[in-house]
Order: structure tokens, then sequence, then C-alpha cells
């Protein structure tokens, strides 16, 4: 499986949006060694601004260029851009419709090293909330190119949730649209399971499994949780018994809270997978933190497994 | 707008506005009339003589900007933009009913001359600085002019944009201090002392003037002082009285955001009319 590195493959795509489009501007906050917007500073300094570390004020910085016509991506880590400067984002660039774009990098648990205080698990739950917020959270290298486009041709803010590990390129086997719009990853009839980030190949995984004893997972990846396409949502569970969510977040307020909501005229046995309601800690590797915390295709399977004993 | 350094008219344009103010918050409703009143005169210099703006044209990328940080104060600003031809004036009153354009605090989207959405405090001075920095971007010639409140410098974000400001020589910047001395709560002395405004901000690599903020000449001369390029951002310390121009609500807390009754109405219209 070909691999790469996500915030790596952001760079690039930030800097080639910079080359093409003189008013993309990029905004950091003392990480853009992590983030990788370092790689506008280098090649386009007149297109980079460095903000100290000083979130607060980075965001609505970025607030006053876009409202002056340039479009500002913004980077930190999620746990700050999203938390530290909240409510920044919701007055100066949500409510003011204000073209802006978050970047936030290593989230979840992929900044396994730095512990709890640096692990994003509620930054898709505080996003989601705010009204003209698009949220996007890609599977992999492919959909972070594709999540950089969308960025620049939606006309208001986005919010991009960028790992810090490495990811697969997973398979497009199905005819996909943007990445506003749920995509079908592999068919089954019994389960549904909507993922996102790297948990959608961990469904796929669980779907190879489960193939074997009978169980028929369909796996549909929802990048976008934020405007979510309900109707399309609605339609790839109405003809399964049991529905599951996965998610590298907690599972309050993220995915899996978004479909129960979508859902909630017609609702199925649901399970979500996500960090349950805690934070995170250090460890030495991010699949280490993955395994602890129940973020495998393992706990998909048992949830499948539950769903599909449930009503027999 | 005509430039005109007539201090006559610009005095008659800020009983206008202040009149404005009054109208805006009506009887019986809180509106907060202290913050508004101190800044009454500065808001007059900056629409009526200092910005280059078209009240036709409110997105005219080559005017200067006006933000209000201390957003609850936009009444001045409602009332100004109104003066101006923004909108008419008989609109004041709808100011916080359901649907209005009015909004109790600043936003962009519903009325014709704002530029920024504020309120909730500190936030406005660095939308200024990002505006700022793409006017430099851009190489236009615009400025903008943000007026933060004394009391909402204790906000830790304004101190993030004052280095910031500093470090990329925003002298298209200018920062107004409406130094009224109060907060919604009381004296600042007494509650939140915020120390000396003018050596922190000059601490801070900002050009300090500090001027009576309701001395009209000192006022329009301040602004043209601003206009210096010295490579730094610039805070003029405009010395104000809380709720001035009406006696009854002059250095008073409770007119921060407090009610008129119909008695007090009138003569609050009196004693601006009679300057």
């Amino acid at each position: 499986m070909k691999k790469a590195c996500p915030r790596e493959t952001y760079g690039k795509e930030l800097l080639k949006a910079a080359g093409e489009d003189k008013r993309i501007v990029a905004l950091d906050a003392d990480l853009s060694g992590s983030t990788m917007s370092c790689l506008v500073r280098q090649q386009y300094p007149e297109q980079y601004f460095e903000m100290g570390i000083a979130e607060q004020n980075m965001v609505a910085v970025a607030a006053g260029l876009a409202l002056s016509g340039k479009i500002p991506f913004v980077h930190s880590f999620s746990v700050f851009l999203t938390g530290r400067a909240f409510e920044q984002i919701r007055q100066s660039i949500a409510l003011a419709g204000a073209n802006v774009k978050l970047v936030g990098s290593s989230y979840g648990f992929s900044d396994f090293g730095d512990g709890a205080t640096h692990q994003a698990l509620e930054d898709v739950a505080v996003m989601r909330a705010l009204p003209n917020m698009t949220v996007l959270v890609p599977m992999d290298p492919g959909e972070v190119v594709e999540a950089v486009a969308l960025a620049r041709q939606i006309e208001g803010p986005v919010y991009i949730r960028i790992s810090r590990t490495e990811m697969e390129y997973m398979p497009r086997e199905y005819p996909r649209g943007t990445l506003l719009e749920p995509s079908l990853m592999a068919d089954g009839k019994d389960i549904t399971v909507f993922s996102n980030g790297l948990m959608t190949k961990e469904a796929l995984l669980a779907r190879s499994i489960l193939a074997e004893e009978g169980i028929s997972l369909r796996v549909v990846n929802v990048s976008c949780p934020k405007p979510l396409a309900k109707e399309q949502i609605l339609d790839y569970m109405r003809d399964v018994k049991g529905v599951i969510t996965a998610e590298e977040h907690s599972v309050i307020g993220g995915l899996g809270s978004a479909i129960l909501e979508a859902a909630a005229l017609e609702p199925k046995p649901t399970c979500l997978i996500g960090a349950n309601d805690t934070f995170g800690q250090s460890a030495e590797s991010h699949e280490e933190l993955l395994e602890h915390y129940g973020l495998t295709f393992k706990t998909i399977v048992e949830r499948a497994r539950f769903l599909a004993r449930r009503d027999v | 707008m005509m430039k005109n350094r007539d201090l006559d008219y610009l005095s008659s344009k800020a009983r206008a506005v202040r009149e404005g103010i009054v109208r805006a918050i009506g009887t019986n409703n809180k509106g907060h009339l202290g913050g508004s009143m101190s800044s009454a005169d500065v808001v007059t210099a900056l629409y009526f003589y200092k910005m280059n703006h078209w009240p036709n044209d409110p997105r005219n990328e080559d005017r200067d900007r006006f933000i209000f940080s201390k957003g609850h104060s936009v009444l001045a600003q409602y009332a100004a933009l109104a003066e101006c031809g923004y909108f008419p004036v008989e609109a004041l009153p709808t100011a916080k009913q359901l649907g209005s354009f009015l909004q109790g605090h600043p936003e962009r989207d519903r009325t014709p001359g704002i530029e920024a959405n504020t309120g909730s405090l500190g936030q406005g001075l660095s939308v200024g600085l990002g505006m700022a920095l793409a006017g430099k971007l851009d190489q236009k010639d615009y400025k903008v002019y943000v007026i933060v409140g004394d009391a909402e410098l204790a906000e830790g974000q304004i101190w993030e944009a004052a280095t910031t400001a500093a470090f990329y020589k925003t002298s298209n910047l200018v920062a107004i201090v409406d130094h009224n001395k109060m907060q919604a709560t009381g004296a600042i002395a007494d509650m939140y002392d915020i120390g000396q405004v003018a050596e922190k901000f000059a601490a801070f690599g900002w050009r300090v003037l500090e001027i009576d903020g309701h001395d009209m000449e000192a006022i329009v001369d301040a602004l043209d002082a601003a206009d210096e390029n010295t490579g730094q951002p610039v805070c003029i310390v405009a010395h104000t009285v809380k709720g001035k121009g009406v006696s009854f609500a002059e250095h008073k807390a409770s007119f921060h955001n407090g009610a008129m009754t119909p008695e007090q109405y009138e003569q609050a219209l009196e004693e601006i009319a009679l300057g």
C-alpha cells in the first residue's frame, strides 16, 4: 500500500495553492515546521505571517485579512487552534462569514508522545457547532489534496483536520463526488459503518474479517461531518439492521453524534466508536494509543457481531 | 465624504451623533449610553473629517476602515453612519428590535458601513491589524482605525495584537483608546486598574499621542498627526468622560448599559441640543 505523511502532502498543496493564487496567505503560531506551512514561508515569504505563540490574535488577524480580500490559511495544532481561539473563530470568523481556512494539525492521538494536552479529541465537536463552518476530515493523503481544493472553492470558513502520522492511500472503487458527499468504500447488506480519517482503513479491515463470518459490512467514508449530507447518509442506512460510527475523536459531538442527529426520525441501532469521554496520554506510537483506546478494526468487528446477533 | 476641518461644523455633527444615540436607545430600554457618548466626538471626527469613505459604496476597496472593538458602543457608529447617509436616521430607534439591521453589537453583514463583528471584547484590534496587513500587501493607502475601551485593555489579546502590529510595522493602523476610566461595574481605578495606558503602548513599540477626547481640535490634530509614517502603529489615548453630554449619565457606571425614563430622555435631548 502506498503511504504518505498527510501534513507533508498538505504542505505541498498549500505551497501549490499559494503559487497559483496570490490572495492566499499562510499564518502560523510557531508550529510551521510541524504544520508544514513553513514551505510557504520559505518560498513565498510575502505570503506568510509568523504570528508568534498567540493563537487568539492570529485567528482574528486572519479574519481581518479575509475581510480585506485575502484567503488566509491559519495553522496550529488542532487543540490550540480550535480550543484556545474558539471564541475568536466564533465571532470574528464564523459569525462574520469570513473566508478563512483553519488547518488543525496533529489531531486525535497522532501527536502520541506529547500526551493529553496536545491531543485534540473535541475539535470536530466545537467546530461542528458553529453556523457557517464546514468541517473536513480526510481519510488519506489523496483526500488531503481534495480538502485543500474544496476549501479554496468554498467562499467561507472551513476547518480541516490533518493527522501527524502516515496514512495509506485508500482504494477508490466507487464513483465519488466532492468531500462534501459521503463516499461508498465497499458495499454490504447487514451493517453500515460511517467512518472518517484513519478509521476508514480500520473499517475496511473489519469488513474483510466479518465477511468470513457471514456478516456483510457496508463502509461509507464521511469526510464532511458538517454540513452533513443527511439524505445520502439516510440512504446508506435504510436497508441495514445496524449502524456503526468510527472516528478518531470523542464520541461526544463528532461524526457519531452527527449521524445520530441525522437519523433521529429514522433511527437504527447504532454503536459509536471513538474516545469514550476521555483525555489521551503519552505513548511511544500512534498505533499504541489507537489500540489502547479501542480505535481499531477489532472494536468494529466486536460491535458488528453484537449488532448482527441482536435481532436474530 | 467631504472633509471639513470647520470645528463648528464638526461640533454640530457631534451633537447629531449624540442625539442619534439617545433616539436609538429610546425610553425604558436598556442601552449602552455611557461608552457611546464618551466616544461620540472621536467617532464624529473619523466619519466627518478624517476617513475616506463613500456611503453609497460602503465596501469600496480604497475606503478607510473603522472598527469599534468595544462593540457595545456601536450606537455612536450607527448614529454617525445614519448622519452620513448610509441609512435613514429614522431607522435608529429600531436598534435591538427583532429583525432589525441594527443589532445590539455590530454585525458587518447586517449593517452597511460595519466592517467587523465585535462585541466579545479584545478582538477588534486584531481584526483591524489583519486589514492593515492586507492593505500593506496590496499597496493600498487606506488606514484602519480601531476604538478600544480602556477596560477592554484587560483582555490579553489586545497585547498580542499590540506586539504583532509593532513587529509588522503597521503604520497604517491607528488604535484609539476611549479612556473614560469606567468599566461596567464601577471606576477602573477601584475595580480593576489597568495601569498607565500610554506608557504600556509605548513599551509595546507604538507611537503614542495623548489628547482630550472631547476637544474636537485636539482630536482632528491627533488624527492628522497619526498620518506621519514612522514605521510604527499609532495609539491615540483619548481622555474622555463616560456619558459625556448628558449630565445625569456622566461618570456613572449605572449608565454603562442603563435605561432612561421619558423625563430623562427629554432632558438628554435638550442638553445635547444646547451643546
